[in-house]
């Protein structure tokens, strides 16, 4: 009997590549190509009075170089909005090279290419461009008040305003019981991929056609995209997308300008010509997320059941908005969790500022709803003197309510209805794991050795595995190995292993001899993308699919081989067997022979297959009507609904009472995706995500100055944390199946990021015994809260006076 | 982020290296560990026309200590030096330092006279040299001169090494008598530049009784600034001392300024706390050293891969 692979903590199939320097990424293509770099605004918002090139025109190596003059067709209009939406009435995007304004430090405004990418910087470095400089708008506060506007023609700074209601949640607030009002701040921070963008184009103009690399989270979509823009059939581009060093949501936004203009003057020049984005661009020309400013009113019932929720958001989206209000829109819908809210209403103001674009980043909105209802769900139990994870307690949706329609609009424009879930259950087994009950003791030790503690939950609902669909295609070779293709990209996830585990079982073969391809539009053609934690769930099970048509097939054909019945028959370690009498079986790689008459042998297997030498039923043409040549399977996955996974996080923190050091004890979290394909990989999708929410909350901020200049762009002072800021992380599972899909699996991709700063916030206020409202937090911030607080400008928390050891200094 | 175009100069001995700084002193740098020199030529914050490598000078890699303190070689790593047992017997403070300077992995390639030439007083090798009153030599074609720490930092990324000059060693006497240090700090991320550390010496006498106590401050000024807080302490044991008063006292002297990782009231904040947990500990290793006890020389060299 082969194992089940489906389940099993399979190791990486593809980590031996990669970890010993195999990988092939953008950068490691195109030895000998010309290369890009870009002469980028120096100012968040100017005029651009003048362009003069004549100090470059004799550096050594200079091939070309381009402004927005020199666009040409559809290069020369803005880039797309790819996702649009009735909300968003006053959406703006960038033109690929700035014409006339910029509209934020970083904004691309002339193209060199040279011959290496040293001559390139060179010759930018003598490139002058003259700017009126324009004052610009910084900050949500500013672009609220519109004193000045990022885009003369959109009043307000206001991009989109969309309302969403549920009830009537003014009115349930105004007649409940108990009522609190929070004001909360979160700041930027940004995915930070290792591997930057990167963009590498051939152009063939025998063949008059284009093969783009590129570091993305969609070959199709820039495939389209680039056609599109260069007015090129469909069928005369192809993208690829190599090993891919990260993405966290920024390379899902396409075209970037770079993706347009590196192929567009590839044409051009009818030469190659590479760009590799250095860090400095990533963080001034790339893509942000997170910052909004919340108020967030509730009420709620002496027990603190909520019975209405009302919460306005202002949404800093940057200068464009190519990529919609998709972060916004997941925000105020994700924020339920797993709550029930009573009557909802949210209203969210998407807003310009002259700064780097805002787009999903790992967990794409959610990190900031649940800070919000997590944050209103400790103020609530404050308020009453309950247990923090009574009052989330009495709030859960519970299994039975299961699927539970919320009556909003999610991301996907659909109904927001979770599919399944166990949050008691979840609940439960965190309190377990944390020792939750036991934590008092601890922090009275704790505190009698003059050490301050304290310990924060935090819950959170993930939709996941959004739509439209996904594809995969599995072939058997004669050979008996097989070959798998879905459209969708990896960046490190492990997607490698994970499908091919799926097609292992499904098609009854050593998982030794699949081999999985994704990401490039020569092999699958039709897909949506990477994001959303959707991989798994869409091309997971379009793969399964595909397998199941392939495993039909073959035991089809060697029905007839064998002359046994069809479902009589197993596959077992890549042999097609009658049950129960093993030695009646062919080779799934003769299967694959039988199924492709030919009229030519090229080697004693494919002899068996020709027209004269195998046996031939002459009643019949080779190929049957209503069948195809070849042992292949092609399907595609199209759910109706997102896919809900959830999650819970605990931690237990040290605040030092002299230098406000914030020191992480112990980090726990449980965690259900449904079914886990590969434990291990789930594990290590936590793990990363852990990592990035401890970054987001105690370290990472993006540092605008009134002038719109990032002044902490290098990861000398933007602080990404390092292995050892990441605290060990203990992680529990519940496997709550998703009724959805076939394999009843949920994503897994963003989890671990989603609660970390309302954990974080919970965990240190309950240290610390006052409200802490403001994500992320450093020493020093802490350290002026506490003397805020000593000096009454800032509440205690009601049972604060128990907590604050009274050593404030 | 890719540098413009200099020539690279690879001398493999010392005289070749005044050579060959003789020659483009005016618009050469030296490259060293290149542990900050390479950043800022990618970043080009620096553009020189010529660098001089001096990783070929084998006889410059060298931690040698005698019974007065140690001197380090221009080719010495910082981990050689962190890890040298017999500087560390008699300079202890260059370990207690050593092992804040960023990661292993950047003390393996970075250079402790490096580290001092680029004189950032946030390194806390300027630190290091200050309160132990080391000196720098500097050696041209055709002459050598020593010059004293404090006439070394000149300002923030500023020394006084002349063009054409290289820093070919430093020097960290030995403390004398009953003397304990300690180098603390509080970095943002374990490894980082520090907001602010303290490194203090404390001598006491037979009675472990405070006779003097030290401090020298690390990211607070713009040229490593040596406190001496004797006054605040002077008479007191490790059990009597009000530390405090060392912290207030040093407090008046102190401007710290503020950045995005730290207010200036927070950094002073650190160093108070800085001062007090230092001073503390040096004034306790004080009283284990043995006031006769000598160490011979030793040396330690390698050569140069
Ligand atoms: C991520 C990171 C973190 C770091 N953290 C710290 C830290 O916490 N504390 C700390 O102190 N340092 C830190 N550093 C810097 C590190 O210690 C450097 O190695 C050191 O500052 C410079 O030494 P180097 O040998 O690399 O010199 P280089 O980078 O080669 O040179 C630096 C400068 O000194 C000049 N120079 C070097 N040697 C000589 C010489 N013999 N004579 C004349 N001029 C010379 C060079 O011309 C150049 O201007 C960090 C570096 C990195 C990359």
């Amino acid at each position: 009997m082969t194992t089940k692979m489906f389940g099993a903590p399979v190791q990486r199939t593809e980590d031996l590549r990669l970890l010993v320097g195999n990988g092939r990424y953008l950068d490691d293509l195109g030895e000998g190509s010309y290369e890009a770099a870009f002469v980028r605004s120096p100012h968040a918002r100017a005029r651009i009075t003048g362009i003069d090139v004549t100090g470059a025109l004799d550096v050594d190596g200079l091939i070309a170089i381009y402004t927005y003059e020199d666009l040409t067709g559809r290069v020369a209009e803005p880039l797309p909005l790819l996702i649009p939406h009735p909300a968003l009435t006053h959406g703006r995007t960038a033109y690929p090279l700035a014409k006339e304004f910029v509209n934020h430090v970083g904004e691309a405004v002339v193209m060199v290419v040279a011959t290496d990418r040293y001559l390139a910087e060179d010759a930018c470095e003598r490139i002058t461009v003259e700017y009126e400089a324009l004052p610009p708008v910084v900050g949500i506060e500013n672009a609220h008040r519109a004193d000045r506007l990022v885009h003369d023609d959109v009043p307000g700074n206001c991009a989109a305003h969309l309302v969403q209601e549920v009830g009537d949640a003014p009115a349930a607030i105004a007649a409940a019981p108990n009522r609190l009002e929070l004001k909360l701040d979160i700041e930027r921070s940004a995915c930070m991929p290792m591997e930057g963008r990167g963009v590498y184009a051939r152009w063939d103009a025998a063949d008059e056609s284009l093969r783009v690399y590129t570091s993305t989270q969609t070959s199709t979509g820039v495939r389209a995209a680039v056609a599109a823009k260069l007015d090129l059939p469909l069928d005369r581009v192809e993208c690829v997308t190599p090993d891919v060093g990260g993405g966290f949501g920024v390379k899902i936004v396409h075209p970037w300008p770079e993706e347009i203009l590196i192929p567009w003057a590839a044409r051009l020049l009818d030469h190659e010509v590479k760009w590799t984005e250095d860090r400095r661009e990533h963080f001034i020309s790339a893509a942000h997320e997170r910052g909004q400013l919340q108020t967030v009113r509730v009420g709620f019932d002496d027990d603190g059941r909520l019975l209405g929720l009302d919460v306005e958001i202002l949404h800093d989206n940057g200068a464009y908005t190519p990529y919609g209000i998709i972060v916004p829109i997941i925000t105020s819908t994700q924020l339920l969790g797993p709550y029930k809210p009573g009557a909802y209403r949210v209203d969210f103001r998407s807003l310009y500022t002259n700064t780097v674009i805002v787009t999903p980043y790992r967990g794409a909105g959610r990190p900031q709803g649940v800070f919000a209802m997590e944050r209103a769900m400790d103020a609530i139990a404050d308020h009453l003197g309950k247990d923090r994870t009574e009052v989330r307690a009495v709030n859960f949706i519970q299994p039975d309510e299961m699927p539970y329609d919320h009556g909003l609009l999610f991301q996907d424009g659909r109904p927001l209805i979770y599919d399944s879930g166990d949050f008691p259950g979840s609940l439960d087994a965190l309190k377990k794991l944390v020792g939750w009950d036991e934590f008092e003791a601890y922090r009275a030790r704790a505190r009698a050795e003059g050490r301050r503690v304290g310990i924060g939950v935090a819950c959170y609902v993930e939709g996941t595995g959004v739509g439209p669909y996904e594809g995969g295609h599995v072939q058997v070779e004669t050979t008996g190995k097989v070959v798998v293709a879905t459209g969708l990209t990896s960046q490190g996830q492990g997607h490698q292993t994970v499908f091919a585990q799926i097609v292992a079982d499904e098609l009854g073969v050593p998982i030794e001899d699949v081999t999985v391809t994704t990401g490039d539009t020569r092999r699958f053609p039709y897909a949506v993308g990477t994001f959303a934690s959707r991989a798994a769930v869409m091309s997971g099970n379009a793969i399964a699919l595909a397998a199941r048509n392939v495993k039909a097939k073959a035991l089809r054909i060697a029905g007839e081989a064998l002359e046994a019945d069809p479902r009589d028959l197993e596959i077992v370690d890549g042999q097609v067997r009658v049950k129960g009498s093993p030695g009646a079986s062919v080779a799934l790689g003769t299967v694959a022979v039988l199924s492709n008459p030919l009229r030519y042998a090229f080697d004693e297997a494919s002899k068996a297959a020709t027209q004269l030498t195998g046996k031939a039923d002459f009643s019949k043409p080779p190929v049957a009507e209503d069948d195809e040549p070849g042992l292949e399977g092609r399907d595609y996955y199209s759910p109706p609904t997102a896919t809900f996974a959830n999650g819970m996080h605990a931690v237990i923190v040290e605040t030092d009472p002299d230098t406000a050091e914030i020191r992480i004890l112990r980090y726990c979290v449980v965690h259900d995706c449904g079914h886990l394909i590969n434990p291990m990989i789930v594990e290590g999708q936590v793990h990363g995500g852990v990592a990035q929410g401890v970054g987001g909350a105690l370290y990472e901020r993006m540092e605008y100055d009134e002038h719109g200049q990032l002044v902490n762009a290098s990861f000398m002072d933007f602080l990404m944390p390092y292995a050892s800021e990441v605290p060990k992380i203990e992680i529990d599972h519940l496997e709550t199946p998703s009724p959805l899909n076939p394999l009843g699996i949920k994503g897994a991709g963003e989890a671990g990021v989603i609660p970390a700063a309302a954990v974080f916030a919970s965990a240190i206020e309950d240290a610390e015994g006052f409200p802490i409202t403001r994500m992320p937090i450093q020493p020093s911030e802490l350290f002026h809260l506490r003397k805020r607080f000593a000096a009454g400008e800032i509440p205690a928390l009601r049972r604060g006076a128990d907590h604050a050891a009274g050593t404030h200094r | 982020m890719k540098p413009p175009a200099f020539r690279y100069h690879a001398p493999t001995d010392l005289a070749e290296a005044l050579d060959a700084l003789a020659e483009v002193g005016h618009d050469g740098k030296v490259l060293a560990g290149g542990q900050s020199l390479i950043p800022m030529l990618n970043m080009r914050l620096a553009a020189p026309a010529h660098l001089v490598d001096i990783n070929g000078l084998s006889e410059l890699a060298y931690v040698r200590t005698d019974p007065g303190g140690v001197a380090v070689g221009a080719l010495a790593r910082h981990a050689e030096v962190e890890a040298d047992e017999a500087a560390h017997a008699v300079v202890p403070l260059l370990r207690q330092g050593l092992r804040l300077v960023a990661h292993p992995v950047i003390r393996n390639r970075g250079t402790t006279v490096g580290s001092l030439a680029h004189a950032d007083p946030s390194g806390e090798m300027t630190a290091v040299l200050a309160l132990l009153g080391g000196s720098m030599t500097l050696a041209r074609k055709g002459s050598t001169r020593t010059v004293a720490v404090e006439d070394f930092f000149v300002g923030p990324l500023e020394a006084s090494i002349e063009e054409g000059e290289l820093a070919v060693a430093a020097y960290f006497p030995r403390l004398p008598g009953r003397t304990g240090t300690e180098f603390v700090e509080i970095a943002r991320r374990h490894g980082d530049y520090a907001m602010c550390g303290v490194a203090a010496a404390v001598t006491v006498d037979d009675d472990l009784r405070i006779v003097s106590a030290r401090a020298a401050y690390l990211s607070l000024s713009p040229v490593p600034l040596v406190l001496d807080l004797t006054d605040a302490l002077i008479g007191r044991t490790a059990d009597t001392a009000v530390w405090q008063d060392a912290a207030t006292l040093a407090a008046g002297s102190l401007e710290p300024e503020g950045d995005i990782h730290a207010t200036a009231e927070y950094r002073a904040q650190l160093a108070g706390v800085l001062t007090v947990r230092a001073l503390r500990t040096a004034t306790e290793r004080a009283a284990l050293v043995d006031p006769n006890g000598t160490t011979g020389t030793t040396s330690t060299e390698r050569s140069a891969r």
